[in-house]
């Protein structure tokens, strides 16, 4: 169980999505288990970042924080009410409340929407306000990530990556959520606008106290913003702990390959580098026992009958039977 | 290899200009290159700055629209330019490969995996179809492909992401290439099948003398991989170091600022971003293209294209090349505006 934090913004408890998916026209369908049980409480005003290989269920996990999906099974709190099993009144209010922001700057925008149009349609859809207030609300908040006020009837085509990032963020951000879910928000920028939309994102979580739940397979970009980390294999957490205690110290094999593979930018760095053998297994028919078994250089008999839970290990959570 | 022979690749005063709507449009501009057997350089730069289509040109490669010069383009000693399109193509393919940036747009979806790999050597290896076959058996096992027999009759489709591109590592190795152009080979990868990919590339550098060019925009590969780098901005060559030297002391401006935008190298919690992007064609300035971003920019770089610096100081395309951090002949011009 994850220690509960005090007013945490969202707490989710156990959350699993299944896909049933149809291969070809003969083979029966087959289940994929993209998130199978996750569980973390996210202060105010923090960062958690969620990290792993691709195909790790890190996405599921953000279409369901956002209610985009409704999830399997498990339970999402947000102000102490499960929106998870909430009717669909219930969700929708709650919806203004976790926002999304996607990787790629160029297919989240309608090419035949103004910027302005972009940003004021949370606000027509889930708000009130007048035509005059939804254009003020829109226009104070792309002042505040870097946008001009005459950018309001221009249309995606004229901006750049990290121009559409901005725009994104914006939108995601002008019903004022108390939580953003952040899928890749930066990979497809390069290194200079990258740090001008990681710059935005630490500014904004000081003057709005917006917490956020940040998807990155870049370690150094994670190292950067996250208070807390988030492993993920196989839709399951295997490392869940303080950002310095995971960097520091990364007890699950699995994290010690993550980090050892990562590229440092210092060519006088000397290091080490654990080679994994293999790939992500088949979410069809994961491994018995620990799902991390056929690629982890310390597994042994134990690994390849039982999973290892998520327990609390020196200060983390983590899921291996060789760490005490 | 002995010290007087010349580089595999050489490149002098590149320049692509492509006509466009618009008018022409200089992707790529004067850019130089010397890679030599063994070797391994890194090109970097902001995404547009003509990495790819600098390569594409070296590989006759880009479409009509497109008008290449160059003082020089030599391969192993043979003038590309003045190749026929038939000779050029006894080459490229065989001692000149690429990989491609998108693994999936360039493998053909309708053929196996083994029948593109035996088409490869079809064209330029000298094997009957047993052969070929056992080589893309081989081919596959190098690249770390587990249970090579059974993927080589798989779609492309049929493999991920990561599989895909150790295919077209393997096509891009078939006939054992002198220079392999790897474009952004890793990039969509998990850093965990990429160190794996990354081992291979240097492992061929290294036990059979292959040189490689490597695109990214990844500093940490660079920083674990590359001999040599070259930084590409606005499509011309802005900085050219070896990679030490580079990490340790970038002359030019926007190196400079790129290293520092790195998370990996902030001490702070915001971290020292270039302000604004690279210039378009339509508000492209007329002295130094890098002028409307660089904080070292005098009224000099705003009206006087910069000359290139020695090899001391990077070739650094550059009127005040940064030494340590600071502006080197800045005292005797004038103070930055
Ligand atoms: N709508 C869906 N239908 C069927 N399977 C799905 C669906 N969405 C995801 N999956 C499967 O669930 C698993 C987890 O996918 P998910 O997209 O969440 O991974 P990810 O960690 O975000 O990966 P990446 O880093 O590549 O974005 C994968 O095996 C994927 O193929
Ligand atoms: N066929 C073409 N016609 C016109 N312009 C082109 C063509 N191909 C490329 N360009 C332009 O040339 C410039 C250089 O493109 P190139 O693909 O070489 O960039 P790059 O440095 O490889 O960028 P990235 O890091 O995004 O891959 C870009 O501005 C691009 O839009
Ligand atoms: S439980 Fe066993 S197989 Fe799993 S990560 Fe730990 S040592 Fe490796
Ligand atoms: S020439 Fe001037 S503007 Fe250009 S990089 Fe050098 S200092 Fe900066
Ligand atoms: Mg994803
Ligand atoms: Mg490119």
């Amino acid at each position: 169980m994850t220690p509960t934090v005090p007013q945490a913004v969202m707490e989710a408890i156990d959350l699993a999505q299944s896909y049933e998916v149809t291969r070809g026209l003969l083979a029966k369908p087959a289940t994929v288990k993209a998130v199978a049980g996750i569980s973390f409480a996210l202060a105010p005003r923090s960062t958690l970042a969620v990290v792993g290989e691709s195909g790790s269920g890190k996405s599921t996990l953000a279409r369901m924080l956002t209610m985009i999906e409704k999830p399997g099974t498990g339970a999402l709190m947000i102000d102490n009410v499960d929106v998870a099993d909430a009717d669909a009144g219930t969700r929708r209010r709650y919806r203004g409340e976790v926002q999304m922001v996607f990787q790629n700057p160029y297919g989240s925008l309608n090419p035949r929407q103004t910027i302005g149009a972009a940003i004021e349609e949370p606000l027509l859809v889930n708000t009130s306000l007048s035509a005059a207030e939804r254009r003020e609300r829109a226009i104070d908040m792309m002042k505040r990530v870097g946008l001009r006020p005459e950018h309001h009837g221009r249309y995606p085509h004229m901006f750049s990556g990290g121009q559409r990032q901005r725009i994104a963020i914006a939108r995601a951000l002008v019903l004022r959520p108390k939580i953003l879910v952040l899928d890749e928000p930066v990979s497809a920028l390069d290194v200079s606008v990258r740090a001008q939309v990681l710059n935005l994102l630490v500014e904004l979580q000081e003057s709005l106290g917006v917490a956020y739940v940040f998807v990155s397979h870049d370690l150094g970009v994670v190292r950067h913003m996250a208070d807390e980390v988030m492993v993920m294999y196989l839709g399951r957490a295997v490392e869940h702990g303080p950002r310095d205690a995971i960097f520091d110290d990364p007890r699950h094999p699995y994290t010690r390959a993550l980090m050892s593979a990562t590229p440092v930018a210092d060519p006088e760095a000397k290091k080490e580098r654990i080679v994994l053998e293999g790939e992500l297994p088949s979410p069809f028919d994961p491994p018995a026992g620990c799902p991390f078994n056929p690629r982890c250089p310390l597994a042994f008999d134990r690994c390849r009958r039982e999973n290892p839970p998520l327990e609390m290990k020196s200060g983390r959570m983590v899921a291996c039977w060789a760490v005490d | 290899m002995n010290a007087t022979s010349t580089p595999l690749l050489s490149i002098r005063n590149l320049s692509v200009t492509f006509a466009t709507g618009r008018g022409p449009f200089r992707a790529v501009d004067k850019v130089d290159l010397d890679v030599a057997a063994g070797e391994l350089v890194a090109i970097v730069g902001e995404s547009g700055s003509g990495k790819s289509v600098a390569m594409l040109a070296v590989m006759g490669l880009l479409p009509w629209t497109a008008t290449v010069t160059a003082d020089r383009l030599s391969f192993d000693g043979k003038d590309l330019l003045a190749l026929t399109p038939r000779e050029r193509r006894k080459i490229i393919g065989r001692d000149l490969s690429m990989i491609f940036q998108e693994p999936m747009s360039s493998l053909n979806p309708c053929f196996t995996v083994g029948f593109q790999l035996r088409e490869a050597m079809k064209a330029h290896l000298d094997l009957d179809k047993t052969a070929r076959q056992k080589r893309a058996v081989e081919l596959l096992d190098l690249v770390g492909i587990p249970e090579p027999e059974r993927r080589l009759k798989a779609f492309p489709h049929q493999l991920s992401g990561g599989m895909s591109q150790r295919v077209m590592i393997a096509m891009a190795l078939a006939c054992n290439p002198k220079l392999i152009i790897a474009d952004e080979p890793t990039t969509a990868l998990d850093v965990t099948i990429q160190a794996q990919i990354l081992d291979l590339l240097l492992r061929l550098q290294k036990d059979s003398g292959v040189g490689l060019v490597l695109i990214t925009h990844d500093m940490g590969v660079v920083a674990e991989t590359a001999q040599r780098v070259c930084v590409h901005y606005a499509g011309q060559q802005v900085e050219m170091q070896d990679t030490r030297g580079l990490f340790r002391d970038p002359h030019h401006p926007y190196t400079s600022a790129l290293l520092a935008a790195l998370p990996e190298r902030a001490s702070g919690r915001i971290l020292p971003s270039i302000p604004g992007v690279v210039p378009g064609l339509a508000d492209r300035p007329a002295g130094c293209l890098f002028s409307p971003r660089c904080r070292f920019a005098t009224q000099t770089c705003r009206t006087i294209p910069p000359p290139r610096a020695g090899a001391d100081l990077g070739y650094a395309l550059c009127h005040t090349p940064l030494v340590d951090g600071h502006p080197r002949a800045l005292k005797k011009l004038e103070m930055p505006a």
